[in-house]
């Protein structure tokens, strides 16, 4: 059974449509990029798979025991917590609250948990530090340590490079790669479209006509695929 | 410096004083934290404004103030949080228009009555003397429920205060805790009010955080650090309001004042 399955999706903005007709399905271990023109629904696409906001019609279903709070998320940067005062070390142990309930303060459990998936990220020795402090890239390990300890199943990456120079660019989708590999299920948003044709398993293309979803392989032979890289033809499906 | 304090203490109406002060004190430099950051800072001035409004009415009809204040402005508090939730309304923008108008409508009600009492002079701007027995059981009951509810639920505030889509995408019901920061400080606002007076009870919320933050980067540090700074600011201020005989709100916002400046001068220094 599929992690999320799509189907028949309908969603607006500030009533308006922005998607329709969207089908499609995720499974355990996928690598789905998610790519579109600015304004074609990414965004509110991510925020119906969080569960953040409610569908205009079809069905967005978990699958696989998938709880709706199972997807960990990383955000886009948009310097909203410029000001924050907050150590590396408090924010990737906030990535625990869902397994708390209603108990307060976090067990030592919670704290070795945070402790080795900050090893794993190669950020333990910045636990001190202040959030706002740090480079993109770190930032974006601390934010994704933190949207792994929340879930270690899915994962939603929100344009997770944007901002980041082209070396840390490539270290993040390596990072990246090598989760999905250990077993991570991972959705992409994402406007480069190079990486994902790399890394990815599947690609949806959202389009103001028809959406695209189907394998990396078949994506590269579809005709919207070469228009969005920068070719002059029409769409095929 | 002994005999002072000795001298202070020995009169019930300061040991009254720094009891309830200590205590709103404390609440209120905790709840800032959040407060400014989430950029809810003027929802503190507005609630103290309207919690004025609610004061004059009461006193108008002859009813207890507490009882009236209180349901007052915990509504007022779900509704500004819910309205700048909604994004109709610009939030400061709501604030300053609701804070006026209450403030207006508060003064209309008195001149219909009795003109400004004794009474509703003491809640716009404070005073120490005001603070009776039962105040002082009132208010320390009230203030141990907010400390108590902010320790508890610190890790949830914390999560929603950083990052409130994250929270509520992993099944951290924002909402809520959203709510319980709007209650506690309706709570908090009402009964610093009769000590602070409406007019600068916003500045024990928001000082203490801006004070903190600038030296502290961790959430922590900077929570306990504001709930120090507050106290301190607030000893100092009212001893220094005894010895020199000025108002003791205003003496205590000064005081804050001085301690802002003092860690912003910390944090260009070198040596720190």
């Amino acid at each position: 059974m599929a992690l999320i399955k799509c189907e028949n999706v309908k969603l607006s903005y500030e009533n308006k449509v922005v998607l329709e007709g969207l089908d499609f399905e995720v499974q355990s271990g996928d690598y789905l990029c998610i790519i579109g023109e600015n304004g074609s629904g990414k965004s509110t696409l991510v925020k119906a798979l969080l569960s953040l906001k409610s569908v205009d019609g079809g069905s967005i279903t978990f699958g696989d025991g998938l709880k709706k709070t199972e997807i960990g998320y990383l955000p886009q940067q948009d310097g909203a917590r410029k000001d924050f005062p907050a150590s590396v070390g408090e924010v990737v142990l906030s990535g625990r609250l869902n397994k708390r309930g209603l108990r307060p303060f976090y067990s030592s459990e919670d704290k070795k948990a945070a402790r080795s998936s900050m090893e794993q990220l190669g950020i333990w020795e910045l636990r001190k530090k202040c959030f706002r402090e740090l480079s993109g890239g770190q930032m974006q390990r601390v934010l994704l340590s933190r949207a792994l300890l929340a879930t270690s199943r899915l994962i939603l990456l929100d344009e997770p490079v944007s901002g980041l120079d082209p070396v840390v660019t490539n270290e993040f989708y390596k990072l990246i790669s090598e989760l999905n590999k250990n077993g991570l299920t991972v959705i992409m948003v994402t406007h480069d479209i190079s990486a994902s044709l790399k890394y990815a398993s599947h690609v949806l293309h959202l389009h103001s006509e028809k959406p695209f979803f189907g394998t990396k392989h078949d994506y590269s032979k579809c005709e919207c695929c070469k228009e969005f890289i920068g070719g002059e033809e029409k769409c095929c499906h | 410096m002994l005999s002072l304090i000795k001298e202070m203490l020995s009169y019930p109406f300061l040991v009254r004083t720094f009891v309830v002060g200590i205590l709103v004190c404390t609440c209120a430099a905790l709840l800032g934290v959040s407060l400014v950051l989430k950029r809810y800072s003027m929802i503190g001035d507005g609630l103290s404004h309207v919690g004025f409004g609610a004061l004059a009415v009461a006193t108008a009809l002859n009813r207890a103030p507490m009882a009236i204040a209180m349901p007052v402005v915990i509504l007022t508090a779900f509704f500004l949080l819910r309205m700048s939730e909604n994004g109709k309304l610009k939030g400061d923008s709501a604030v300053a228009m609701l804070s006026s108008s209450a403030l207006a409508i508060g003064v209309m009600v008195m001149s219909f009555s009795n003109g400004m009492n004794i009474d509703v002079y003491n809640y716009m701007f404070g005073s120490i003397l005001a603070v009776t027995r039962n105040d002082v059981i009132i208010s320390v009951l009230l203030s141990l429920f907010v400390i108590v509810l902010y320790v508890v639920f610190y890790t949830k505030l914390f999560a929603v205060t950083f990052d409130e889509t994250f929270a509520k995408a992993t099944g951290t019901k924002a909402g809520l805790y959203n709510m319980l920061l709007a209650l506690l400080t309706a709570v908090t606002i009402v009964v610093g009010m009769r000590l602070m007076g409406s007019l600068l009870i916003s500045s024990l919320v928001i000082f203490p955080a801006l004070t903190s933050m600038r030296l502290f980067k961790s959430f922590k540090a900077v929570v306990i650090s504001s709930a120090v700074v507050s106290i301190v600011c607030f000893v100092v201020g009212i001893s220094l309001s005894f010895l020199f005989s000025t108002p003791a709100g205003a003496t205590v916002v000064c005081t804050n004042l001085a301690a802002y400046l003092l860690f912003c001068l910390l944090r260009i220094s070198p040596t720190v």
